[in-house]
Parts: structure tokens; C-alpha cells; sequence
């Protein structure tokens, strides 16, 4: 069994009160740190090597360290739970079962930021989950963990849960702020950042919930041990929310060492692809970022076994790589249509743009119309050709990375599967009724029906 | 006129007291799903300005606001409303069958109510629910794994409550 | 502690220029000023906030700083970036620009009506003269180009939303000039629009500046609606003592007509001074002002074309080239070449004159 940090508990009875999860061991993580230095909290996540779960990967250790510290001005720490990207789930399922944990992380971080008003942002539609959470501070609060003199620490702390109303846009962190502030999600254009002016113009740390999960393992067993777990710069375990066409779609909890193979295959994981079909293509982290065809999946362009992390997903760039983004796994077989699959995910990012800067608002519009267009049976070879343009123009060049989310995956799809796109072109009707199927990409692994 | 009830109005004060001092504007996203379900569904004019008088703000902020999330209905619907995903992941488990069995079910278009005011069918995108595929949200709750048994199931509980 | 303003240098298109710590890459580009300021479609730099959003001012970074010469990654918004010292930027001398560039004003105009001829704004759109500059003949977008409902703002300003690119700058505008703003950006993606929500008009005193900061013609004075093209009509600086504002001004005339008046605006198109509306819409008469004198406007713009500003004959620069020197004819055309002969008087021909013609009265002579 690999090692579990975070979804050890998951299963325990209660898990969601107080006095299970205290009973379970929690909680000890707040006791230690408040005996700790700030400053010191924040190297132990630095030594860790924790990076961001939301998508990005950025260090958390060195994100909080750029966190400004003027004198008499508050500083924010703001839980990103806005989980929007398309194959992404882990955020909701850590909310809904161990609540506590998140609360844990978060008043560990808050202590080791200065947030004395922390802020969780949870998508709109997670309505119930604000419920759970908000049953999870009251509990905290009346045993001491949260409010006034935490334990007796001098150190005062309150957390919030605001509930957005259907934006995917405000899961990129200006946005976020904004929204928190009761305006339009419009991502701010940067600099300045929120490390120097976020919530309310001061200093503020927006971070993944899973991120802030994790640094509950972090201060248990230390920053070095966790460091230990996985490989190279894929430190710890990661949340891997698995859908599409597999047999068992769920959130996983894995260390960064598991091939993907591995992944899909394994009983322990998805469990293999439904019906004895064959595993056309995998998008491996979340909507935005690049499809790849089976057979660049399961092993590197170099012929290396690709592994569920960091590293070894964007091995290749672009070219013949993709990344692990917010551990979003969406499985496609060889039934599926990537034409199709591109469109639904441009509509997708033509829907979710907030129309602030021009390549944003009017090329994700443009690429959904001409994917439609091919979709249809309706597409010339220099509609492809014009897919690719338009990507290329918008990628790079807009205020926030929505405009790449959108570029990606368009670019991705044509880079890899271009073939197909022509076979819509050339077999206007016969696309209508019929799939592509595998084409050349087909699944090395045989696989028993 | 609308006006919440001294009940409501008291968990609105909290809800703005939040947040510090003089930044009760933050309270508006919040505010907006309260009067959204206490207000018949949706948010009309008259439910934004007044929603804007609470937190001091002009109503134009409301409306930025109100107009820019997809949850807020600023049109009048139906009791029950069905969002159902379609974006990637829920297209790959069969979410178009799903939508096409609805409107079927129904009689409507994507979009419309039902002439007895009781079902408002919606496409939206992506909730979060991919591994649980095909899925839609009514009110607050989600329900997964749809398939058009369970949808059938589904209308004849929302029609068995009138 | 100094309180000199500490200078820092800055490279742009290899020309270096010294401007104080905190400039952005456009104001330091718009110091040296000619080719190399780039094109700003959203950025006021009399609003604050604004800018950012159009991506037409875009520039490469290909060092960052003397301190951390690294080039920037992405090409950067050029009015939202500050200057750092020894930075060097690229905007005409970049290919990377270049193609970026192209790729907004294309996105710009997918979804714009190119309603010039029927649309106020036309001689004076910076949409058009960004189009011009940047733009491709044609366009590859075959698809329905977006509508909006109507909105009315009211008996002083029209909007016309599909010719709008969502800058922004209205928005600031009320925000700074009003105190209560009563439009704003509605819905979002591709579906956001300039609106009231309400039927509402916009009456504050300061709104007509919405007309002046528009680049385009969304928002345009209703008071001057189908009057002229603004080509055909002769601006002149006025002014008049106006209790609300500087009533500095600029009418806008046909003979003895004021068809329209609307602020002075300095080299990049933006208001010198804003104006109220009384100003702007209620003083139509020339006796209402104190005439100054024609605008400048530049020779590079349409409105130029009516020669209303005092003609200057260019400074003759071949004398000075040749150090006083009267410049003498090199070679008389004539001695090599029968065409244009001096001695044929062409309008003593008949009809149009063709090269028989041209030979018979050759001949003749």
C-alpha cells in the first residue's frame, strides 16, 4: 500500500467531528506549531518541497516567503476552493469527508503567515460543502482551536467560508480576490501580486485547499521526511481525481513514484478501461492541460515509463509531453471523438472567460465556432490551420492564464491527432455517424475483454 | 416590495460582519444567493437594488456583479431547475443522451420551463463532479450517475411533491 | 532621505532615454515619442486603473534590468509595466511584437461591425488607425458577427455596443469624474456589454467625458448624430468661463456652425482637460466662446485634409543640405527627352491628348 497523508482517515467513521479526528490525532499539528517560530514553519514547508496541488506547481515554501510584512497592515491567507477545472474533484472530496484537516492546515498556515482573518473561497455550486465546513469551524472554535488566544498562544484566528456563484474564472488567485471583494471575477493584471497587495490591497497568500492540507503531514513528521516521499522535485502524495472512461472514477491519493500505467491498469486505482476497449488518449491534469495519444502516455518520446509526477508528465515540453496541472486524470477510449472532446472544452473556456482582454474574449468564441464548423462535417483543412493560429495568438498573450487553458488543449488535441481532425474534414457524413477510433495511437497493452 | 424578514436580516449582518470594517461590499456575492433563494429564484431589479441599499453600494455594482456568475437566474424560472453538465468529462460518460432524454421527457428546449412553471431544463459547465459522470445540480444538491431511469425517477419525486 | 526622483535608464528599440523610477515602458516610450510608442487602445493615463486589457501595447522584454538582464518570458502590457534600470525593450524592432500585434487588431475587429461609413467616430477612431496600422486586409472570420440589444443612455449620449472593445475606460471615467456611476460592464465573456441594466440615461454633469475617451464609436454625442463627417468640419480652440469646469474646449465648425464640442485632446488622443456638459452640449453658438484659434492636429490625420490651419510651405532643406548653396540644374530633361516639351501648350489641344496627338503637334511645331 502506498503511503497515505492525507486521505488516510478518510474512511473512519465520524471523521467529520471534531472528536473522532481529535481521537485520530489531529489537531496535533496546530499544537506543535504554535510552539514554533512563524519564520520557522515556513522552512519547514520550503525543506518539504511541497509545490501548489491547484494546477500551477509553484514552491509553497518560497510563495510564502514573498508574502510582505508591513507594519500595522493585516496580511490574508485565502483557501482556494474554487476547484472549476474539468476532470477536477480531489478539493471537494477532501472538503466533504475531512473537513477538519483542511481546518488543521489552515490554522497552521494562518499562524505561519500572520492571517489572523483566513478565508475559505469555495465554488458556488459546492453548496453543501460550505455546511460541512462551517460545522467543522464551529467545532474547532469551541474547543479552542480557533477564535481568540488559540490554545493559549496570544495568536488570535478566524476563518470565513465565502461561497462563489459560478465563475471558473476566480480560481485564478486576482480573480478570486476580486470576487472575495464583491466584485466581478476580473483577474487584476500583475504586478502588483497578492504576496504584496491581494485582499483589500494587503499583503495576502492565496493557496489550493489540498495544499493546505498537506502542510498538516508536513509539520507532523517534519519538512525532510515528507521531502522523502516521491521523486526529485514531485515531493509528498498527490490527489489525483480519476474520470472518464475507466472503471473506478474517483479521488486517489498516490506517491508521485506510480507510473501511469500503473494508474489506469491497477485494481488499487481506475482499474482499467471499461467494456475490454482500448485507451485511445489521456488527459492527464485537468482540462487545460495537453491531451496525449496512448502511446506518448504510458511512456516518455525517450521510451522512459512516464510517472505520475511533476517531472516526468511534462517530460518532452509541449512536443510529446503534457503536466500533472491539478492532478485532474481524464481517461478517453477509443470510442471517444477527440473533435468533439475539444469542442465541449473550448465551449467550455469561451463560457469561462471573463472578457476583460480582447485574445481572450474573442479567440476562445472564434476557436469554439470553427471546432463546431468540423464537428459538423462542415470544416476545410484551412480551418485546422486557422485552429492553430488563432491558439497561437491568444496563448502568451492575455492578462491571466485562462487564454493559455484555453490554447492548450486546442493545440494539443490538432498537435497529436491531426488526422483525425482531417478525417471529419475529408468524410463530412461519415463522421456523423461513425468515430475515428485508435488509429495509430493504439494502446500498446493488451488488454482482456 | 421585497424585504427580508427580521430572521434574514440578521443573518445578513453577519454575514457582512465577515468581513472588516467599511469592506461590507464582499458580502454582496453571498447576500445575492440569499435573496436568489428567498425571492422566488431568481434576482430582479428591484431584488438587486434593494440588495445594494443593505451594503450601501450603487446598484450598478450589483449588477456587474449579478450579470457576471452563472448561478444568479436573472430571469423568472421554473420550480425545479435541472443544470446538467456537458462539458469533457461528463460528454465522454453521455451527457448529451442524458440532455436529449430530458427535453424528450419534457417537451422543452435547453434553456426553456415547463408550461406549468415546474421544471426549467439548463446545459451548464463543468461542476466538479467528473467521476460521478453524467451528473446535474438541482438547487443545492447534485445528483450523479444519471442515467434516464433515475432521471424518470427524479421527475416523478419533483412532480409527487406539488 | 533624498527626495530626488532616482532616474533609472531604459533601452527602447535601442534608442536609450533616462526617466524617473516608476515610469511605465509606454510613458518612457512616449518620452522619446515617434514609431517606437506603442499603439494603446484601453490605457488613459488620466484614468487611474485603466490599461491592461486591449494587449495591443504588448512589448518584448529582451532584458530585464541591469541587476537581472534575464528577458522577460512573455511579452509584457507596456502600459502596466514599470521600467527598471537598464531594461531593454523591443516593440517595432520585434517580430514577436509584430505577429502578437497583428493577432489583437484581428481580434479586435472579429466581431466589429466596420460601420465607418455611417459611424460618427470615422477620421478620428483609434480603432481605425490601429486597423491601418497593424490591421490585414480582410478577415478570416466567416462566422456572425455579435449583436447587442439596444441600449438608451439618454438624449446626450449613443451607444452603438457592437462597435465597442470593451476598453473600459467609460467605466473609469464615471467612477473618477461622477460620483455616482450608473453604467458599468454587464455579463462576461464575449456576451459583456456596456448597459445601465435599467432603463436609465446617464445625466451627470462630467459623463459626456465617456464620449471623449471612447476609441471608437460606441459611445458618441447624440447632439452632433449625422450632423458631418468630422473630416468636413474645422476644429478651433475656444474657451469661456464655466463655473463647473476649465471651459477650455474644442469647437468643431462648419463655416460659422458649432456642430459639436467636446474637450481638447493632446498628441496621444487623450482629454487635456475635462469638460462639463453644459460645455460640451449646450454651447452650439460661436458667440457663447472666445475663439482662440485653429487646433493643431496632425498632418497624418484625415481631418488635416481641410486645410483649415495655416498653411506652411515646408522649410526648403536642399539648401541647407548644401551648405547655402542654391541648387543648380543638374541636367535639363529636355536635352534627352521630347516628353513635356516646354514650346507644346497641351491645353490648346482638343479632346484628351494621346501619343498621335502628341507626335501630329510635334510635327506641327
Amino acid at each position: 500500500m502506498a503511503t497515505k497523508l492525507l486521505l488516510a482517515k478518510a474512511h473512519v467513521e465520524g471523521i467529520r467531528h471534531f472528536e473522532v479526528y481529535r481521537r485520530e490525532g489531529g489537531y496535533a499539528a496546530v499544537e506543535k506549531a504554535l510552539k514554533m517560530e512563524p519564520a520557522a514553519i515556513v522552512e519547514e514547508v520550503k525543506k518539504s518541497g511541497l509545490r501548489g496541488r491547484g494546477g500551477a506547481g509553484f514552491p509553497s515554501g518560497m510563495k510564502w516567503s514573498f508574502l510582505a510584512k508591513p507594519e500595522g497592515v493585516p496580511r490574508y491567507l485565502v483557501c482556494n476552493a474554487d476547484e472549476s477545472e474539468p476532470g477536477t474533484f480531489k478539493d471537494r472530496y477532501l472538503m466533504e469527508f475531512l473537513p477538519h484537516l483542511l481546518i488543521e492546515g489552515l490554522i497552521v498556515s494562518s499562524f505561519a503567515l500572520g492571517s489572523n482573518r483566513t478565508y475559505i473561497y469555495i465554488r458556488g455550486e459546492y453548496a453543501w460543502i460550505v455546511g460541512i465546513l462551517e460545522q467543522a469551524i464551529a467545532e474547532a472554535k469551541q474547543n479552542g482551536f480557533l477564535g481568540k488566544n488559540i490554545l493559549g498562544s496570544g495568536f488570535d484566528c478566524e476563518i470565513y467560508v465565502q461561497r462563489g456563484a459560478g465563475a471558473y474564472i476566480c480560481g485564478e488567485e486576482t480573480a478570486l480576490i476580486e470576487s472575495l471583494e464583491g466584485k466581478r471575477g476580473n483577474p487584476r493584471i500583475k504586478p502588483p501580486f497578492p504576496a504584496i497587495k491581494g485582499l483589500w490591497d494587503c499583503p495576502t497568500v492565496v493557496n489550493n485547499v489540498e495544499t493546505l492540507a498537506a502542510v498538516v503531514p508536513i509539520l507532523n513528521m517534519g519538512g525532510e521526511e515528507y521531502a522523502k516521499i516521491g521523486v526529485g522535485r514531485s515531493t509528498g502524495t498527490k490527489l489525483i481525481s480519476a474520470c472518464g472512461n475507466i472503471n473506478k472514477p474517483g479521488v486517489y491519493e498516490i506517491e508521485m513514484t506510480l507510473s501511469v500505467e500503473e494508474f489506469i491498469y491497477s485494481d488499487e486505482y481506475c482499474g482499467g478501461i471499461p467494456n475490454g476497449k482500448r485507451l485511445k488518449a489521456c488527459i492527464p491534469g485537468g482540462s487545460s492541460v495537453p491531451i496525449l495519444p496512448a502511446n506518448l502516455l504510458l511512456k516518455t518520446a525517450k521510451g522512459e515509463t512516464r510517472l505520475m509526477n511533476y517531472e516526468s508528465l511534462s517530460d518532452g515540453g509541449f512536443a510529446t509531453g503534457s503536466m500533472l496541472g491539478s492532478g485532474g486524470f481524464i481517461v478517453l477510449d477509443e470510442d471517444q471523438c477527440v473533435v468533439k472532446n475539444t469542442l465541449t472544452l473550448a465551449r467550455f473556456y469561451r463560457h469561462e472567460s471573463c472578457g476583460q482582454c480582447s485574445p481572450c474574449r474573442e479567440g476562445t468564441g472564434w476557436m469554439e465556432k470553427i471546432l463546431t464548423k468540423i464537428e459538423n462535417g462542415k470544416g476545410a483543412i484551412s480551418d485546422i490551420d486557422l485552429l492553430w493560429d488563432i491558439q497561437r495568438k491568444i496563448e502568451g498573450n492575455t492578462i491571466c492564464p485562462l487564454g493559455d487553458a484555453a490554447a492548450w488543449p486546442v493545440a494539443a488535441a490538432i498537435r497529436h491527432f491531426r488526422d483525425e481532425f482531417e478525417w471529419h474534414v475529408n468524410n463530412p457524413e461519415l463522421c456523423q455517424t461513425q468515430n475515428y477510433g485508435l488509429a495509430h495511437y493504439a494502446d500498446p497493452i493488451h488488454v482482456p475483454a | 416590495m421585497v424585504k427580508f424578514s427580521e430572521d434574514k436580516l440578521k443573518e445578513v449582518q453577519s454575514m457582512i460582519d465577515r468581513y472588516p470594517e467599511g469592506k461590507q461590499k464582499s458580502a454582496l456575492i453571498p447576500l445575492l444567493h440569499l435573496a436568489q433563494e428567498d425571492f422566488g429564484g431568481w434576482l430582479s431589479a428591484e431584488t438587486m437594488d434593494y440588495v445594494g441599499s443593505l451594503l450601501g453600494i450603487e446598484p450598478i455594482e450589483v449588477y456587474e456583479v449579478a450579470t457576471f456568475y452563472s448561478m444568479y437566474n436573472l430571469k423568472p424560472v421554473g420550480k425545479h431547475v435541472f443544470e446538467v453538465c456537458h462539458t469533457g468529462p461528463c460528454m465522454l460518460k453521455g451527457s448529451d443522451d442524458i440532455i436529449a432524454y430530458i427535453k424528450t421527457k419534457l417537451d422543452i428546449k435547453v434553456g426553456e420551463t415547463t408550461a406549468d412553471g415546474l421544471f426549467t431544463l439548463k446545459t451548464v459547465e463543468c461542476l466538479g463532479a467528473c467521476g460521478y459522470a453524467p451528473m446535474m445540480q438541482m438547487g443545492i444538491d447534485y445528483r450523479e450517475h444519471l442515467t434516464e431511469a433515475k432521471v424518470d425517477e427524479i421527475i416523478a419525486a419533483c412532480r409527487n411533491k406539488q | 532621505m533624498s527626495e530626488a526622483v532616482k532616474t533609472v535608464k531604459v533601452t527602447i528599440d535601442n534608442i536609450t532615454v533616462d526617466v524617473p523610477m516608476g515610469t511605465t515602458i509606454l510613458q518612457a516610450a512616449r518620452m522619446i515619442g515617434g514609431d517606437v510608442v506603442p499603439p494603446a487602445m484601453c490605457y488613459y493615463s488620466k484614468l487611474q486603473g485603466s490599461g491592461g486589457k486591449c494587449r495591443t501595447c504588448l512589448v518584448e522584454v529582451s532584458k530585464g534590468s541591469e541587476a537581472d538582464p534575464r528577458p522577460m518570458p512573455k511579452l509584457v502590457a507596456s502600459c502596466r509595466t514599470g521600467v527598471m534600470d537598464g531594461m531593454e525593450v523591443k516593440n517595432m524592432t520585434s517580430p514577436k511584437v509584430e505577429d502578437a500585434r497583428n493577432g489583437v487588431v484581428e481580434f479586435l475587429l472579429l466581431n466589429h461591425p466596420l460601420d465607418c461609413p455611417v459611424c460618427d467616430q470615422a477620421g478620428e477612431c483609434h480603432l481605425q488607425d490601429l486597423g491601418y496600422q497593424h490591421g490585414k486586409q480582410g478577415t478570416r472570420y466567416e462566422f456572425k458577427r455579435r449583436t447587442f440589444e439596444k441600449h438608451d443612455l439618454g438624449p446626450y449620449i449613443q451607444l452603438h455596443m457592437t462597435r465597442c472593445i470593451l476598453c473600459y475606460r467609460c467605466v473609469f471615467t464615471a467612477d473618477q469624474l461622477t460620483d455616482k456611476r450608473a453604467h458599468g460592464i454587464l455579463s462576461r465573456g464575449d456576451h459583456a456589454e456596456i448597459a445601465t441594466y435599467i432603463e436609465k440615461s446617464l445625466d451627470n454633469n462630467f459623463i459626456g467625458n465617456v464620449i471623449d475617451v471612447c476609441p471608437v464609436g460606441a459611445l458618441t454625442d447624440k447632439t452632433f448624430r449625422f450632423k458631418n463627417r468630422v473630416w468636413f468640419t474645422k476644429p478651433v480652440n475656444a474657451h469661456r468661463d464655466c463655473k463647473c469646469c476649465s471651459g477650455k474646449v474644442t469647437l468643431w465648425q462648419r463655416g460659422e456652425e458649432v456642430l459639436r464640442v467636446t474637450a481638447r485632446k493632446d498628441q496621444w488622443g487623450e482629454v487635456e482637460e475635462w469638460i462639463c456638459n453644459e460645455c460640451r452640449f449646450e454651447k452650439k453658438k460661436t458667440t457663447d466662446w472666445t475663439i482662440e484659434g485653429p487646433t493643431h492636429v496632425s498632418r497624418h490625420s484625415v481631418i488635416s485634409q481641410g486645410h483649415y490651419e495655416n498653411t506652411i510651405k515646408p522649410k526648403e532643406t536642399f539648401t541647407a543640405v548644401h551648405g547655402g548653396r542654391n541648387p543648380q540644374l543638374l541636367m535639363d530633361i529636355h536635352s534627352v527627352s521630347e516628353v513635356n516639351d516646354p514650346s507644346i501648350d497641351l491645353s490648346q489641344i482638343n479632346g484628351p491628348a494621346t501619343s498621335d496627338v502628341y507626335n501630329h503637334s510635334t510635327k506641327q511645331a
